[in-house]
């Protein structure tokens, strides 16, 4: 993996497009944006006179709301077109969307499609307007494996008494990351391996052989067979959702045996090291894939993951959109 | 001598068994003598063969004309002349038309609009009534109309009791069926090759046993009922291992491959271009390579071209949203020069084998058919007497494929760009020219 050392006016469609140079460099713009977003008034006029437009042909509303909200705290305009709107429900192409868009005068797309490599192929048909993907079928969902390394690095750090920003990838060096879940169909699973490997870290994968995907073994990464082994090991636990709407609900007999085998529940837990931590994507399915008193225990970043996830996505975009970070030197 | 007079000057002539330098002299659709340092006669038109290996007009077996009811994407007409850019003097339609060609209503129609093309049109029927894999379509009314190819193409006849019947059937009646094998279980919705880079993408793959459990089981109906069957671009080298066993024990099986299963690889669909998106889906690379060793060991019949034109509001979506398929007929004769090991080693007469004589064989081409009204026999020998169904092929001049050059309706080749071995120089059709010095004559 040979990423770009910098995100500064391109595209985000895959974790793989950044070094761990590329990674370090969003994750401390965001550090600067982290503290933007902790003052009484939330917003700088960094993408004053942009304009962000999301278009996320597959419903969802954290990640369209996390972008938004990135969007207007750097106050840019924002535009936005769901999967319900008329356009696409008229039959509109994907390509004739998202041309229209472009000469409304979108400076960025960011795109969720059910449809892998959806944002790609938009990136290739626009004329100037960069695109960030934001979830692609099961391929990749980059900006959530960012806001995910970043949340654990700070947790890390935090622990260590260290300061995060600055930190570049130390805490990743050996890390042990133990993803757990469907990782077949996960699009997030698929940036996190990519970009807790560029980092430096070492990746385990653990889930029933059906959620596996084919090949696991050349994505550089270890496969653990039974949870409660892998759980020892590791320092960070990625928690993945089942993602029944893309099948993964005819790979098992049923959830309670998904639970009582792959399920992180207290017991299982409890196997867990003392400074292990634990993050989820979400939408959490509590008592599936995370036992509530797990999800809403110490060892759990889920609403630190949340909180960053506006702090990442107006690192990406401040970048996409060609702002320079030795700009932020003291700036916002 | 008629005006009808041409003669081929200054290259080599790949006949039935051997490959001689000659010159070859056509009068009123046939060729009237094959010898070196000809004189070409009073009024005849001299076509330069420097450089150039004259031979049988390519067959293709396997062209979706798209006509009739998607002519936005293809027309026979377009179809043709594509075809006979790449060399070919016949073709054969697959039948996934709209309506599909299951009665002799729609196979005479086409067959019909055929007469006037730029090369002969073939027609292969259905074996199931509307493709749907369930009832027999009448195949006895259309072998009367002279189809000798049944095939359901598109999708596979996935019934083994069905299928069995459709041998059984057709066995009576001198034709042979051909089989899409993909078994739709195993294949699950999959829109590329099952393996590291569909895993890596996200995209839903098909693995190879999709194909070759189909492969495994029609053989055993061959055996079973002692019908013929063609198999259709076969992607997997244990497929084509296993028909060549098939063959070797004296079951009537053949094989043909897609000249882009031997030029590229699973690696290409990393871009989400949908050009690459094709069903059988490309292989990865190590298979690919195990595939173009069996083209040289002798072990698949034919190259046949899959050729199958999609209009641009068909390719412009999603991955997995697009319609699988690619161009064939322009440039099948230099992708398989080129699976072949190139024009340096070249065995000319393996190269005729593969794009004339096995599939003229495959598809009764190779005789005349009191049946096939204005059709003429193809993949035989230049020699005289010989229907005058020629290609002559520049070995001297590789061609780049450009967006321009593409004669077909639509544009979704995946080898724009490329630079192929050799050139189509000219081609005649029964004695007469449709492509003169590589350019399209009518």
């Amino acid at each position: 993996m040979t990423g770009a050392d910098s995100l500064l006016g391109g595209s985000l469609l895959s974790a793989a497009q950044l070094s761990r140079a590329g990674l370090v460099e969003v994750f401390d713009v965001a550090e600067a944006f982290a503290e933007v977003s902790r003052r009484a008034m939330p917003k700088v006029p960094t993408l004053r006179g942009k304009l962000v437009a999301t278009l996320f042909f597959e419903e969802s509303t954290r990640t369209r709301l996390s972008f938004e909200t990135a969007a207007r705290r750097l106050s840019a305009d924002v535009a936005s077109l769901g999967v319900a709107s008329s356009s696409v429900k008229k039959g509109e192409s994907l390509r004739d969307t998202a041309a229209t868009v472009e000469a409304l005068g979108a400076d960025v797309l960011i795109v969720r499609h059910r449809s892998s490599g959806a944002p790609a192929q938009v990136a290739n048909w626009l004329q100037h307007a960069k695109v960030i993907n934001a979830g692609d079928g099961s391929h990749e969902h980059p900006s959530q494996a960012l806001l995910d390394a970043f949340t654990v690095r700070a947790a890390l750090c935090e622990a260590r008494g260290q300061v995060s920003e600055g930190s570049g990838a130390s805490v990743f060096e050996g890390l042990r990351v133990l993803i757990v879940g469907d990782v077949r169909h996960s699009r997030v699973a698929r940036s996190q391996v990519i970009s807790y490997r560029t980092l430096g870290a070492r990746i385990t994968l653990c889930a029933p052989g059906t959620l596996l995907p084919r090949d696991a073994d050349e994505w550089g990464v270890d496969v653990a067979e039974r949870l409660d082994d892998a759980l020892g090991e590791a320092d960070v636990v990625s928690v993945l959702r089942l993602q029944t709407e893309r099948g993964s609900g005819s790979h098992l007999p049923s959830l309670a045996e998904y639970t009582a085998t792959h399920g992180l529940t207290e017991r299982r837990a409890e196997l867990l090291k003392p400074g292990a931590v634990i993050t989820h994507p979400g939408p959490m399915t509590r008592g599936v894939e995370i036992a509530s008193s797990v999800a809403d225990g110490p060892k759990a970043l889920v609403t630190r993951q949340v909180a960053n996830g506006v702090a990442v996505r107006m690192a990406i975009l401040f970048l996409v959109l060609g702002g320079e970070p030795s700009l932020l030197q003291g700036a916002p | 001598m008629s005006e009808r007079t041409i003669i081929f000057k200054g290259g080599l002539v790949a006949g039935a068994r051997a490959v001689t330098r000659a010159d070859v002299l056509v009068a009123d659709g046939v060729i009237a003598e094959v010898a070196p340092d000809l004189a070409a006669p009073h009024g005849a038109a001299v076509l330069d063969a420097s450089g150039c290996v004259v031979g049988p007009g390519l067959v293709d077996l396997h062209t979706h004309v798209r006509e009739p009811g998607d002519e936005e994407a293809e027309t026979i007409e377009s179809a043709s002349r594509a075809a006979a850019l790449g060399g070919y003097t016949a073709i054969v339609a697959m039948p996934n038309t709209e309506p599909p060609c299951d009665s002799a209503s729609v196979v005479a129609d086409v067959l019909a609009r055929g007469r006037s093309a730029s090369c002969e049109v073939a027609v292969a029927g259905a074996i199931t009534v509307g493709r749907g894999g369930r009832a027999l379509a009448p195949m006895a009314e259309m072998a009367e109309l002279g189809v000798t190819l049944f095939t359901d193409d598109g999708a596979c006849v996935h019934d083994g009791d069905v299928m069995r019947r459709a041998l059984e059937y057709t066995k009576g009646l001198s034709v042979t069926c051909a089989q899409h094998c993909e078994d739709p279980v195993l294949a699950a919705g999959g829109v590329m090759h099952e393996g590291r880079w569909s895993s890596m993408l996200g995209l839903r793959g098909q693995p190879t046993l999709a194909e070759t459990s189909i492969v495994a089981r029609d053989l055993g109906l061959v055996a079973l009922t002692g019908a013929s069957l063609h198999f259709l671009h076969l992607s997997a080298p244990e497929s084509v291992r296993l028909v060549a066993a098939a063959r070797d024990r004296g079951l009537p099986v053949t094989c043909e491959v897609a000249p882009h299963h031997l030029t590229l690889d699973d690696s290409q669909c990393v871009s989400y271009d949908p050009r690459f998106k094709v069903n059988p889906p490309l292989r990865p690379t190590a298979l690919v390579k195990e595939l173009i060793e069996l083209l040289r060991a002798g072990a698949i019949d034919a190259v046949a071209t899959d050729h199958a034109p999609h209009a641009s509001e068909r390719k412009d979506l999603p991955f997995d949203e697009a319609s699988p398929g690619m161009l064939g007929l322009q440039h099948a004769l230099g992708l398989t020069v080129e699976a072949l090991g190139g024009t340096e080693t070249l065995d000319l007469l393996v190269l005729f084998d593969l794009l004339s004589r096995h599939p003229a064989a495959i598809a009764q081409l190779r005789g005349a058919d009191e049946r096939r009204a204005g059709h003429s026999p193809h993949g035989g020998d230049v020699a005289v007497g010989e229907a005058a169904n020629l290609c002559a092929i520049d070995l001297e001049s590789p061609t780049v494929v450009t967006d321009a050059s593409i004669v077909s309706r639509s544009k979704n080749s995946p080898y724009v760009g490329r630079t192929l071995p050799v050139t189509v120089r000219h081609t005649l059709l029964r004695g007469v020219p449709t492509v003169l010095d590589g350019a399209a004559v009518r």
